[in-house]
């Protein structure tokens, strides 16, 4: 017998109120990207210049037409945040839909086949970790110019590696699990095996890494708008109004601070959320 | 145990070939070279010009060998646009570069280690429920957003820390921060599990029915055993930090080599970016066998009967 | 002079709602063995941990009396218990396997015991564990120092963890379960050093075990424990010829005697299971499964003596 603890866990899954808050956070996102047109105050691309740098609500000299202030060019900040909500969510879903394809494709085919087959797929993860993601985006949009299209794919490239190890790794152990043997002994095909028999059983771990993998997603595409090589402007993703405002920031730190905090709420939002899925599931780990 | 070792390096050496060639093809993915570096003012005449001076005209077979080739003994080309050797350009940045990687793992370890044993030890009270918001809090923080931030704080409305340049150990500590910031949850995550599962081992409770001290339990008996794979983990994230380094280095305009590298994409500095790619590649391989060979100094186990 | 230690009434509960041990009564006098003997779940485990002060941070221990050497344990703090574990009393367990730590040399650990108890220079401490590992029977101890516990087998860490176990002269060693994790022949081998070791140094012996084979090789005194009670506690000899808790003669018919088993005879057994037992439980736990029991059970059970050292828990007569 070890000496383990035995008082009362914390609350997990349902019960857990992080996991709500995260939830909620995520679902005001999700209205804001999908309502994005419906809900912006004015139009976000809208400059005028004799109304820049309002301050927000909260400071003296507010202009009541715009709740969140202007930026430097007179846009209203809140629907730019708005916007800026959407091509986030935008590019984490579309991000995470490329490189889930990927990786998923390569852990399972490893996973199961083993051998040479899954000897390539930990080479080809190894490459992929041991280049720098950042510096490798940043050459190919800086090279071949910024578009939606470009960013998300050279994204969805980049970024399968946790995908593919999870993958991997909950394979093999499905692999030697009774259910599967059985659907051998019944003859079925190796690809129905995968399709029904693997798969549904590795799904609520992908689930996970799933909302993790949106998470990053979102914070290097910020970081690479932030650099000017994401998001093509106009466009206001939040990385990049974080760049237009540092020029202001010591004057007008508002400019700043609210997309960031934009950006920190929503990642801590899908992390709670995904802990939360991760406790509901049962995919844990680590205690 | 060698040949462990051997068959590490060998894959060494393949991911480096696989990303030499991947940095090629990176480089080689606008057109046409000669066009860039010509620019946009160049005739054609002068196109041809720039092509056969940077031997651009030849095969590309033959231009990747002969890149290859001289890469291997340590020859990485001449930079368009500062007419220096690469390999010089990159040593003279390279300091800045792991200083910053170095101050950041020590940084993060320094908060990690700590908080990660405090959480296990306190498994399941307010404490270790704190410890792991705050995980979550370090994981969810735009890293250029923060170093903005920390820089109007602490540089401008405070003024305790200068807020660009490298110059003094001074000029390490907030992008060290930022840098730190970015390992901190999985190191402190990594330690607290770590640290959970050796409290509840065997050798534990023969330590405690041996009436040892609570420090010696905590930190010589459970501690050693779970800190084996946070070095391994942190040898890892210091090959990360190397690598996502170019953010902060722009941010506080530190000139290493991430730095260098950003420039260089912007002037289209090609074999500067290529051999970037390659060089932070490398390290990362070597500091991953790094965390192999301390898994095994670590680890009695692995040593071999 | 009093016992070398004394139990009595010891309570155990988990998170105030699993009762492990519901009053148990142990006494272990000096150069004595006493086995404490149960099935998985009795709670014997529990009680040797208690005694130690080793349980788990959940859980609540009370006890009438507990006292070794006649000082008294439950207002003991836990740097003061620290000061008597490994010292006075030490303890051993049942997976060798695991219980030392992987990442220390055999000899760093053995010693670090000593040093922490006694003011012994590292090198009297190493000659000290080379004594004990050539005394529990182990060839080149030089040697074993320096080695990791994973280059032994099982049987050697266990001969190992005794070793440590005596590293400071303990009055009181409690081995739960030493041998259930070991082959058949390493077992009698250990068996035959634990009796060996005790009859040299005079040690008192807490053994705890499952296997009354064990029981009626070493034991001095028995103490039968089921559902978190002592239900009978008698000398060995007395135990196996004259066993008046209906669980143990329910116990001993389990065992196949050699020569006396005949072939078609079905082997014992006891009906039912044990049962869990909440906070506020009264009566007998054995009820359920006794051939015997009647409306009384259900109330407070008398603790009958069958004779001057031999009590049990039952309604029927002594």
């Amino acid at each position: 017998m070890s000496v383990m603890s035995v008082t009362a866990g914390p609350k997990r899954g349902w019960k857990s109120v992080s996991t709500w808050i995260g939830a909620l956070i995520v679902g005001i996102a999700m209205i804001c990207a999908i309502f994005a047109p419906l809900l912006v105050p004015h139009d976000p691309f809208t400059q005028d210049l004799s109304k820049r740098l309002l301050p927000p609500f909260w400071m003296a000299g507010t202009n009541p037409d715009y709740l969140l202030g202007t930026d430097q060019l007179g846009r209203d900040y809140l629907s730019r945040l708005i916007w800026g909500c959407r091509i986030s969510m935008l590019i984490g879903v579309t991000v995470t839909v490329v490189s889930a394809l990927i990786g998923i494709t390569m852990g399972v085919l490893g996973g199961f086949l083993g051998g040479r087959v899954d000897d390539a797929v930990l080479f080809a993860i190894t490459t992929r970790l041991s280049i720098p993601v950042v510096l490798v985006a940043l050459a190919i949009v800086g090279l071949l110019g910024s578009s939606m299209h470009l960013l998300v794919l050279t994204l969805g490239l980049l970024l399968w590696d946790r995908f593919a190890v999870v993958a991997r790794a909950t394979t093999m152990q499905v692999r030697n699990l009774d259910f599967v043997a059985a659907a051998w002994c019944a003859g079925c095909s190796r690809f129905r095996i995968l399709w029904g028999e693997v798969l549904p059983n590795i799904a609520s771990h992908l689930v996970v890494v799933a909302t993790l993998e949106i998470a990053l997603a979102i914070l290097l595409e910020a970081a690479l708008s932030f650099l000017g090589l994401g998001v093509p402007p106009p466009l206001p993703s939040w990385g990049l109004m974080i760049a237009e405002a540092k020029d202001y920031m010591f004057f007008s730190p508002w400019v700043i601070v609210i997309p960031g905090v934009a950006l920190f709420v929503l990642v801590l939002g899908i992390n709670l959320l995904g802990d939360g899925l991760r406790d509901l599931f049962g995919a844990r780990t680590d205690p | 145990m060698l040949q462990f070792l051997v068959r590490r390096l060998i894959v060494a050496i393949l991911v480096a070939a696989t990303v030499m060639t991947l940095a090629f093809i990176l480089t080689r993915l606008s057109g046409d070279l000669a066009i860039s570096i010509a620019g946009p003012n160049a005739t054609q005449a002068d196109v041809e010009a720039v092509r056969k001076a940077y031997g651009l005209d030849r095969p590309l077979t033959v231009q990747f060998f002969d890149w290859v080739g001289r890469a291997a003994t340590g020859d990485l080309g001449e930079s368009y646009f500062f007419k220096a050797k690469v390999s010089t350009l990159i040593g003279e940045r390279m300091p800045i570069t792991i200083t910053l990687g170095l101050t950041g793992l020590v940084l993060a370890l320094l908060v990690s280690l700590p908080l990660g044993i405090l959480a296990a030890v306190r498994e399941n009270t307010t404490l270790d429920r704190v410890v792991q918001m705050v995980a979550l809090l370090g994981q969810a923080m735009p890293s250029f957003w923060l170093g903005l931030i920390l820089m109007i704080t602490f540089g401008l409305q405070l003024g305790w820390l200068p807020i660009s340049g490298t110059g003094s150990w001074q000029h390490y500590v907030m992008p060290g921060i930022v840098l730190a910031f970015s390992a901190i949850p999985a190191l402190t995550r990594l330690t607290r599990a770590g640290m959970i599962q050796a409290m509840g081992s065997d050798y534990i409770r023969t330590a405690r029915a041996k009436g040892l001290s609570r420090a010696s339990i905590l930190l010589k008996h459970a501690l050693r055993n779970a800190a084996i794979p946070v070095v391994a983990i942190a040898a890892v994230q210091l090959g990360f930090m190397l690598g996502g380094s170019i953010v902060i280095e722009q941010v506080f305009a530190l000139h290493g080599v991430g730095f260098l590298a950003w420039e260089s994409i912007g002037k289209n500095d090609f074999p500067v970016v290529q051999a970037v790619v390659l060089v932070l590649a490398v390290i990362y391989v070597a500091l991953t066998m790094v965390a192999d060979l301390m898994n095994a100094v670590l680890d009695p186990r692995l040593r071999g009967p | 002079m009093s016992a070398l230690l004394e139990v009595d009434q010891l309570e155990v509960s988990f998170g105030g709602r699993v009762s492990a041990v519901r009053g148990a009564s142990v006494t272990v006098e000096r150069g004595e063995t006493h086995c404490l003997v149960g099935e998985s779940g009795c709670g014997k485990s529990v009680t040797a941990l208690a005694v130690m002060n080793l349980l788990a941070r959940g859980a609540r221990r009370s006890a009438k009396r507990l006292a070794f050497e006649g000082q008294d344990l439950t207002g003991l703090s836990d740097a003061g218990m620290a000061h008597l574990r490994g010292n006075a009393m030490a303890m051993i367990f049942q997976e060798p396997m695991t219980s030392l730590n992987p990442a220390y040399t055999v000899g760093s650990q053995m010693t670090e015991v000593l040093r922490r108890h006694k003011k012994t220079s590292q090198r009297a401490a190493t000659d000290r564990a080379a004594d004990l590992l050539a005394r529990v029977g182990i060839t080149a101890p030089g040697l074993r120092l320096g080695q990791f516990p994973h280059q032994l087998s099982g049987g050697l860490r266990q001969r190992v963890m005794i070793a440590m176990a005596l590293m400071c002269d303990p009055k009181l060693l409690i081995a739960d379960e030493p041998t259930t994790a070991l082959d058949v022949t390493v077992q009698a081998q250990i068996l035959r050093l634990l009796a060996g070791l005790q009859r040299d140094l005079g040690l008192g012996m807490l053994l705890i075990t499952h296997d009354l084979g064990i029981v009626a090789r070493v034991a001095h005194r028995v103490s039968v424990m089921y559902a978190g009670e002592v239900v009978e506690s008698a000398p060995t000899a007395e135990l196996f010829a004259n066993p008046r808790h209906p669980y143990t003669q329910g116990l001993l018919r389990c065992v196949p005697v050699p020569g006396k088993i005949r072939r078609d005879e079905p082997l014992g057994s006891i009906p039912g299971t044990v049962p869990r037992i909440g906070p506020g439980f009264e009566g007998c736990a054995f009820r359920e499964r006794c051939d015997f029991a009647d409306a009384t059970c259900a109330h407070t059970v008398p603790r009958h003596a069958a004779s001057a050292a031999h009590d049990f828990l039952c309604r029927l007569p002594a």
